[in-house]
C-alpha cells in the first residue's frame, strides 16, 4: 500500500504568486474596494467643492468690522510666453526706427514708502524714504505701450546691481554696485543688447535678447519702477501684513538717444488700486527725473495677486490620502485580527517576501486610484474655478502631469509607510492615526495659519508633509520679491526633493517593519 | 449603575493600552507646546496670544485622546468582549452611559494634568523669550478670566473630542475605519477652508468644522476677529459630539453586538 498523494499538481512559490494571492485578499473584501473608491470619489469632489466655493473677488477684513469688504479683480495682463504679469512703470520715450541705440548715466537712484493710510490723490502724504531692492531704473525697448508687450531693458536696481531684464521671465546679473552707473541699450534687427559701464568709456555687455517680431518703429527711453513694499509679521495664530506702494525716483544725465523729444506714458496707468499720483517725469537742462511706481517681472501668488495655483483643484488629496492609509493599515492589522496571517506565513514563510507583496499592491493599487483621481480633479476644478471668473496660472503640459504623476506616487508611498506601520503595531487605529498625523498635521500648522511662516517651512522640509511640495504648479521667481509662504502655495523644498522625503520615512518604516515581522511570532 | 462603572474602569484599568494612550496624549501635548513656546521670541511690532502659543499641543493631544476613545469601544468588539459585556449587562443605555462617564472622568484629569503643565511652560519659557511686562504682554497667569477661558475650554475640548470619537466609534465599530473618520472630520475642514478662496465661504467652514470651531476657545487676543466666538465655537463641537453620541446609541440599541 502506498502513501496518499495528491493529484494536484505542485504550487509553484514565486513573486508572482504571492502578489495574485495578495491582489486576491485586496479585491476580495468588500469594504476595502469601497475605501478605494471612497478614496478616488472624495479626492476630485472635495477638489471641486472647493473649486466651487472660489470666486474671484479680493475680500478685506477690517478690525472690528462683521462683514468682510469685497470687490471683484481683472485678470492680469499676460506676458509673451502667457505667463501672467505685472507690468507698471513710468515709461519716458521717443520713436526708435530701425536699428539705434540709447544711452544715459543713472546719476540716482531714491525711494519713498507711502503710507498705507494715504489717500489715492495725496499718496505721497506721510510716505518715509527708503529704496526697494528692486527698485529699478534704466533703459527699454518695448513692442509698445500695452501692459504685458515684449520689452528687453538694461536697469539699474535698489540692492541687485546692473540687471539684463527681458520678456518678464529673464533676468541676468550685472556687475553689483549703485548709482552713478552708464548703461546703453543698442537694437539691430530683432536683437537687442544691453551694456553697463562705471565711467562711460569702457563698456561690458551684460546680455542680449531676441525679440521676434518686433516691429520696426518701438518706443524706447527711460523707465523707473519700484514694486510694493511688503512687511508681513507672522505670528502663532497666522500673518499679517501690510503692503505699501513705493515711488521709486531717478536722475538720468549724459543722455545720448536719436531725438530729444521725449513723451511720458505711465505704464498700467488706473489699474487696480494703483495711483497715478506716484509717477511722471521732469527735465532741467540735460537733466531728466524720471518717477514710476509698480514693477515690470512675472506675476507672482500671494496677496494682492488675483491669480490661483492650479495645485487648489487637489486639495481634496488630503481626504483620499486619510481613506487610502485606513485601507492599507487595515491590509495587514485585519489579518492579524482574524488570525489569517498564520496562513499566509504558512504558506510563504519567508517572511519578507509576504511584506513586498503585500507593499507592490497596495502601493500599485494606491497609485492607480490617485492617478484616475488626480486626472480628472485637475481639469474639472480648473473648469470650475474658471466658470467662477478665476484667474489660473498657467501651467506647462510637464508640470501638470508632474503634479497629476506625483499626487499619485505621493498617495501610493503614503499607502505603503501605512502598510509598515501596521505590521509594526498590528492594530489598525495606532497605524491609521500615527500616519495621518505624520503626514497630515505638519501640513495643517504649516498652511492653515496656525504656524509663523519661519516654523511652518521647517516643518514642511522634515516632516512627511513635504511630499506635498509635488503639487507645486507656481514660480518661484528669485527677482521678484514676493511672499513665497506655503500658504500661498509655495512650499521650501522642489517638487521631487519633497517627495523623496517621504519616500525616506516610507523606507526605514517598511525595513523596520520587515526586521520586526522577521523576529516576532505572528 | 455603580456596578457598571466599576466594571468600565476595571476593563480600562487592566489593560495596558488605555494607560499608555493617556500617558502618550499628556506627555506629546506638553511637548510639543513647549517645542512651539520655546521656539516664539518676541520682536517688536508683533503681537502673539501667549495662551494659544502655551496650548498648540492641543493640536497633536487630541488625536491620542481620540484613539484612547476609539479603543475604549473598538476592541470589545474586535476581540467579542462585547457579548460578554452586553452579556452581563442587558440595558445598553446603562453601559453607553457607564462608558461616557468613566472616558468624561479619565480626559478630564488628564486634560487638565497636560493643559496645567503646558500653561506653567509656556509662563517659564514664554517669560525668557522677551515676552516680559516691559514689552507689554503679562505673564501667563490662570489668574486672568481669558487665560483661564483658554486652558479650561481646551480641557473640555478634549472631553469633547473623546465623546466624538465614542460616538462614531460605536457607529462604525471597525477602530481603523473610525479613527479615520474622526481624523478626517478634525483635520480636513481647515485644509479646505485655507484653499477656499472665497472669505464667506471661509468663515462658514471654519465656523462649521469640529476642530476649527471648538479651538477659538484658545484665543485670547483679537477675538473679536474670530470667525466664531470662543464659547459658541465649544458649542459647535458639543453639537457635533451630541450627534455623534446619538447616532452611536442608536447603532447600539439597534444592532445586534
Amino acid at each position: 500500500m502506498s502513501a496518499y498523494q495528491s493529484t494536484l499538481p505542485l504550487g509553484r512559490d514565486g513573486f508572482a504568486q504571492l502578489l495574485r494571492a495578495e491582489w486576491t485578499k485586496l479585491r476580495t473584501v468588500r469594504g476595502w474596494v469601497i475605501g478605494l473608491l471612497v478614496a478616488a470619489v472624495v479626492t476630485v469632489a472635495v477638489g471641486v467643492l472647493a473649486a466651487a466655493a472660489s470666486h474671484a473677488s479680493a475680500c478685506v477684513l477690517r478690525v472690528g468690522a462683521a462683514q468682510p469688504v469685497c470687490h471683484a479683480i481683472p485678470a492680469p495682463p499676460t506676458g509673451p510666453g502667457g505667463e501672467p504679469v505685472s507690468d507698471n512703470f513710468y515709461f519716458v520715450h521717443q520713436p526708435l526706427t530701425g536699428d539705434g541705440s540709447i544711452t544715459a548715466r543713472v546719476d540716482s537712484l531714491t525711494g519713498l514708502i507711502t503710507s498705507g493710510d494715504a489717500s489715492p490723490d495725496q499718496a505721497l502724504a506721510g510716505a518715509r524714504p527708503g529704496v526697494q531692492p528692486w527698485s529699478k531704473a534704466g533703459l527699454i525697448i518695448k513692442a509698445n505701450t500695452t501692459q504685458g508687450s515684449a520689452y528687453a531693458a538694461i536697469m539699474l536696481t535698489g540692492g541687485h546691481g546692473v540687471r539684463w531684464q527681458y520678456n518678464y521671465t529673464h533676468d541676468v546679473a550685472g556687475a553689483p554696485g549703485a548709482a552713478p552707473r552708464w548703461l546703453r541699450l543698442t537694437r539691430a534687427g530683432d536683437t537687442v543688447t544691453g551694456y553697463d559701464s562705471l565711467d562711460g568709456t569702457h563698456w561690458t555687455r551684460v546680455g542680449s535678447a531676441r525679440l521676434s517680431g518686433l516691429p520696426a518703429t518701438v518706443p524706447a527711453g527711460l523707465f523707473a519702477a519700484s514694486p510694493d513694499y511688503q512687511e508681513i509679521s507672522s505670528h502663532v495664530g497666522g500673518s499679517s501684513g501690510t503692503i505699501d506702494q513705493t515711488q521709486a525716483t531717478a536722475h538720468f544725465d549724459q543722455i545720448n538717444a536719436p531725438t530729444g523729444a521725449w513723451t511720458g506714458t505711465a505704464i498700467g496707468a488706473g489699474g487696480f488700486a494703483r495711483s497715478d499720483t506716484l509717477s511722471g517725469f521732469s527735465r532741467s537742462g540735460d537733466t531728466l527725473t524720471v518717477r514710476g511706481s509698480g514693477d515690470i517681472a512675472p506675476a507672482v501668488g500671494g496677496d494682492p495677486s488675483p491669480a490661483r495655483g492650479l495645485d487648489r483643484t487637489l486639495v481634496g488629496t488630503f481626504a483620499g490620502l486619510i481613506a487610502l492609509i485606513v485601507v492599507a493599515a487595515l491590509f495587514i492589522t485585519a489579518e492579524y485580527r482574524r488570525g489569517l496571517i498564520r496562513t499566509t506565513l504558512a504558506a510563504s514563510p519567508r517572511r519578507g517576501r509576504v511584506l513586498a507583496a503585500k507593499a507592490v499592491v497596495v502601493g500599485a493599487v494606491a497609485f492607480v486610484a490617485g492617478l484616475a483621481a488626480a486626472a480628472v480633479a485637475i481639469p474639472l476644478g480648473q473648469h470650475v474655478l474658471r466658470s467662477n471668473g478665476n484667474y489660473i496660472y498657467p501651467v506647462s503640459a510637464s508640470t501638470e502631469v508632474r503634479m497629476i504623476v506625483g499626487t499619485a506616487a505621493l498617495l501610493a508611498v503614503t499607502a505603503i509607510a501605512a502598510l509598515a506601520v501596521g505590521t509594526m503595531l498590528r492594530r489598525g487605529a495606532g497605524a491609521v492615526a500615527a500616519v495621518i498625523v505624520a503626514v497630515v498635521l505638519p501640513y495643517i500648522l504649516a498652511v492653515a495659519s496656525v504656524l509663523p511662516t519661519s516654523a511652518g517651512q521647517w516643518l514642511l522640509r522634515v516632516t512627511p508633509a513635504a511630499a506635498f511640495a509635488v503639487q507645486q504648479s507656481l514660480i518661484q521667481y528669485p527677482q521678484v520679491s514676493g511672499q513665497y509662504t506655503p500658504t500661498n502655495g509655495y512650499y521650501p523644498l522642489s517638487p521631487w526633493a519633497g517627495l523623496a522625503v517621504l519616500c525616506g520615512y516610507t523606507a526605514i518604516a517598511l525595513g523596520a517593519a520587515a526586521y520586526v515581522l522577521n523576529r516576532r511570532d505572528a | 449603575m455603580r456596578d457598571a462603572l466599576h466594571a468600565e474602569w476595571t476593563k480600562l484599568r487592566t489593560t495596558s493600552g488605555p494607560a499608555l494612550l493617556i500617558v502618550a496624549a499628556v506627555a506629546l501635548t506638553v511637548a510639543v507646546s513647549a517645542a512651539v513656546a520655546a521656539g516664539v521670541s518676541y520682536t517688536a511690532g508683533t503681537s502673539q496670544d501667549l495662551a494659544k502659543i502655551s496650548l498648540t499641543g492641543i493640536y497633536l493631544g487630541q488625536a491620542v485622546i481620540a484613539i484612547f476613545a476609539v479603543l475604549a469601544v473598538s476592541a470589545e468588539y474586535s476581540t467579542g468582549m462585547i457579548r460578554t459585556t452586553l452579556t452581563a449587562m442587558p440595558r445598553r443605555s446603562t453601559l453607553l452611559a457607564a462608558k461616557a462617564i468613566v472616558i468624561t472622568t479619565l480626559v478630564l484629569a488628564a486634560g487638565s494634568l497636560a493643559v496645567l503643565a503646558c500653561v506653567l511652560a509656556g509662563r517659564l519659557l514664554l517669560q525668557g523669550n522677551g515676552f516680559t511686562p516691559a514689552h507689554g504682554y503679562r505673564v501667563l497667569s490662570l489668574a486672568e478670566a481669558s487665560t483661564l477661558r483658554a486652558a479650561g475650554g481646551s480641557v473640555l475640548y478634549l472631553v469633547l473630542i473623546a465623546l466624538l470619537s465614542l460616538g462614531i466609534a460605536l457607529a462604525l465599530r471597525d477602530s481603523a475605519t473610525a479613527i479615520g473618520v474622526v481624523l478626517a472630520l478634525l483635520y480636513l475642514f481647515p485644509i479646505v477652508a485655507a484653499a477656499v478662496s472665497n472669505i464667506h465661504w471661509w468663515r462658514h467652514l471654519q465656523q462649521i468644522g469640529p476642530m476649527t470651531a471648538g479651538l477659538a476657545i484658545q484665543t485670547t487676543t483679537g477675538v473679536d476677529r474670530l470667525p466664531i466666538g470662543p464659547w459658541a465655537g465649544l458649542g459647535v463641537l458639543a453639537c457635533w459630539a451630541t450627534g455623534a453620541m446619538l447616532i452611536g446609541a442608536l447603532s447600539l440599541q439597534l444592532r445586534d453586538a
